[in-house]
């Protein structure tokens, strides 16, 4: 489900708040799960030690991927899990079609994963005739809603269990009207259970990779891609190259930092390690770069690789949150996918870094302290050197430098500009001024600062 | 002590009252103020939009304005954060970055450098803290949300030495206002969303006004309030501050 669409994230953001009632309970629900978070990392006198050790680490393991994957593929490889390596989406999708082909295997479970998100990967395998069944609860509603998930741990946070229940009512047969959670969850479960129970293919996503032991972590807080892993003869598992870590026991600053930032629990009710396939079933592992060594090559943005996909960044954004994650086009919504996606398609995702305010709140949330409003204000840069800025904006930016650096032109403009406010309103009091839209304008007094100062006594140059 | 005093283009223009009061106030506690007289901006609108690079001729100007003072004091937390992390001129490199060392928003100034202990301020309101972000996650001017670790505030400080002053802090300490430069007029719906529930929290605690160390948030939290018709009203942090009865 891609987010096909003309539309740049101001358009998409106003027509969400075209329902105002449904904006303010978006914005309430994250503000929600950011309190749960600051409530979670307060517990923790060690908090902030933590992130900088969590960002030190990462560090270490971008300054050294490439020995780092070759550690971990030739001891994933003793461990007897086969690994695959794709250097694109396309590469990604056809590695995973071809395991199921081989096997004559036409149905498959799969657990979150914003990896295949990014590539495409149900459409593809939809195209190919596969039937994709997303087993996380909250992707499997946006799945059914043919929609993308809005958040990357909270897929469907933008929906109400009223709509929830609608959607189960028609795919799953519950009762019409039902939308109390407890009911509609176990609807879930029996649906997903004849599921797990009948697949021979199960593909998951990876937290960790860990280049020590050649293991792979994977957290859940439903065990759904436990289940499916452990029921299936062939597991598949999708990850970036981003995704190692040198030792297991770096996984105790991690673990201890990754839900405490999403959702503010402790730790995810399963943090299950993967080293070998069960006897008579396999492990595929897919490494994959998808422009990500690009991004490594890009000093100033190579950081945004550090991310362990928390979210944390989406709950605090106010943008986020009263924009919703659909807005943003892209399978990773918020302030990291607004970093992320230019490195991917500069053109498509030229509006992204602009749909922030630069308050910084995102950079001071993120559990590997990624610095993403410097990265935003750097992609806004890149974006109008490369051309991507609309031609309009770049004739006014280069008006108002003139006049800015000049000043007998800025204060010939003050003084025209205070003039036009004060004696000819509706010039720019009108509907084709964005900021007097829900804003009055700001009132014109008689003189500037530097008027009044030039007649003040004594005054000091 | 030889100051010099950033006024803000914006505030030069729209609000010369906060910038006034910056003035008297600093020179009631004793520095010596001028006021370089061909200021005009820092550049910030063009760099935040993605044109730093057409900064040159602002940069240029601020360094020959800034030049040879002790302090450069703005009362705006955004612009001197702005100068503080990209002012670089060409061939004036080196004063720059003495510039860049020099420049203080007005209540880090007033707290770090002066050391203020007393105001002789009164201002018998309820009055809400908004928290600029510039000031706040850039410039450290008051503890972060987000961060474990010891709160201080050292425009809350400030305002705890006026006398009358009921100083009240909104369910949301440091939420971002919306405002963010040429965001306020691109992304128009979000960012008047944002500052709509932003006047909203202050308004549900009972305040008269709102106070800021930057006047862009309170000049799009002002348009906010006035098209609500509302009685709040917005003041900028040296107002009160200077404020005598």
């Amino acid at each position: 489900m891609s987010t096909a669409t003309d539309k740049h994230h101001p358009q998409l953001a106003a027509d969400f708040n075209r329902d105002e009632p449904r904006v303010n309970w978006h914005d309430e629900t994250l503000w929600w799960v950011r309190a749960k978070r600051d409530m979670a990392a307060h517990k923790l006198p060690e908090w902030e030690l933590l992130r900088e050790t969590a960002s030190q680490i990462k560090l270490n393991v971008l300054s050294n991927l490439s020995s780092y994957l070759e550690q971990f593929e030739a001891n994933a490889n003793k461990n007897g899990i086969i690994v695959h390596w794709a250097q694109d989406a396309a590469e990604h999708n056809q590695i995973v079609y071809n395991l199921l082909e081989q096997r004559g295997i036409r149905k498959m479970v799969k657990s979150k994963s914003m990896l295949t998100e990014e590539c495409h990967l149900n459409e593809y395998l939809k195209e190919q005739g596969i039937d994709v069944i997303d087993s996380d609860l909250g992707e499997r509603i946006v799945q059914l809603a043919n929609e993308p998930p809005s958040h990357i741990v909270l897929p469907c946070i933008h929906k109400k269990k009223e709509e929830i229940g609608d959607i189960f009512h028609e795919h799953l047969g519950s009762a019409k009207g039902e939308s109390d959670p407890k009911i509609l969850t176990e609807t879930a479960r029996q649906h997903l259970r004849e599921v797990f129970l009948t697949r021979r293919a199960a593909l998951t996503g990876v937290n960790f990779a860990v280049a020590e032991t050649g293991e792979f972590v994977i957290c859940t807080n439903e065990g759904n891609a436990d289940m499916g892993a452990h029921l299936a003869e062939i597991h598949i598992a999708s990850m970036g190259i981003e995704k190692i870590i040198p030792e297991r026991k770096h996984l105790g600053v991690f673990l201890r930092l990754l839900t405490r930032s999403a959702t503010g629990q402790p730790i995810t009710t399963y943090s299950s390690h993967f080293s070998k396939p069960q006897d008579g079933s396999e492990i595929h592992l897919i490494i994959v770069d998808n422009g990500r060594s690009v991004q490594l090559g890009r000093e100033d943005f190579r950081n945004s690789l550090k991310c362990i996909r928390c979210g944390a960044c989406m709950n605090t954004c106010p943008v986020y949150r009263k924009s919703g994650g659909h807005s943003y086009h892209t399978a990773i919504a918020g302030p990291i996918g607004s970093i992320l996606a230019p490195n991917l398609d500069m053109k498509k995702y030229a509006d992204l870094p602009f749909a922030s305010t630069l308050c910084g709140s995102c950079s001071n949330v993120c559990p590997v302290k990624i610095d993403i409003h410097d990265q935003l204000y750097k992609w806004r840069q890149v974006i109008v050197k490369e051309g991507y800025s609309p031609k309009a904006k770049t004739m006014a930016m280069k008006a108002m430098a003139l006049t800015l650096s000049s000043p007998a032109l800025y204060r010939m403009g003050g003084k025209t500009g205070r003039f036009v406010f004060k004696y000819a309103p509706f010039a720019v009091n009108n509907k084709f001024n964005p900021w007097y839209n829900q804003r009055e304008m700001p009132k014109a007094p008689d003189q500037s600062f530097g008027e009044w100062y030039a007649k003040r006594k004594g005054a000091k140059n | 002590m030889r100051v010099a005093l950033f006024v803000p283009c914006y505030v030069d223009q729209f609000y010369p009252q906060a910038a006034i009061a910056t003035l008297e106030l600093l020179e009631k506690l004793g520095c010596e103020v001028h006021y370089p007289k061909n200021q005009t901006c820092c550049g910030q609108p063009m760099a935040n939009s993605g044109y730093e690079h057409l900064t040159g001729g602002c940069n240029s100007l601020f360094v020959d304005n800034f030049s040879g003072f002790d302090y450069i004091v703005c009362p705006s937390g955004s612009c001197t954060l702005h100068i503080k992390e990209h002012l670089h001129a060409d061939g004036k490199e080196m004063q720059a970055a003495e510039i860049r060392k020099k420049v203080y928003e007005l209540t880090e100034f007033l707290v770090d450098v002066l050391r203020v202990k007393q105001l002789g301020a009164s201002f018998p309101y309820r009055v809400g803290l908004h928290q600029s972000c510039h000031g706040l996650r850039g410039l450290r001017i008051a503890q972060m949300s987000e961060l474990v670790a010891d709160p201080f505030s050292k425009p809350g400080q400030l305002l705890n030495m006026v006398s009358g002053l009921e100083l009240v802090t909104p369910g949301r300490a440091d939420d971002c206002c919306g405002f963010g430069g040429t965001f306020c007029v691109v992304e128009e719906a979000v960012s008047a969303k944002m500052g709509k529930d932003r006047v909203a929290d202050h308004v549900s605690h009972g305040v008269q006004y709102i106070t800021s160390a930057d006047l862009s948030c309170l000049m799009h939290l002002e348009g906010i309030l006035r098209r609500q018709n509302s009685g709040v009203k917005v003041i900028h942090i040296a107002e009160i501050l200077n404020n005598s009865l």
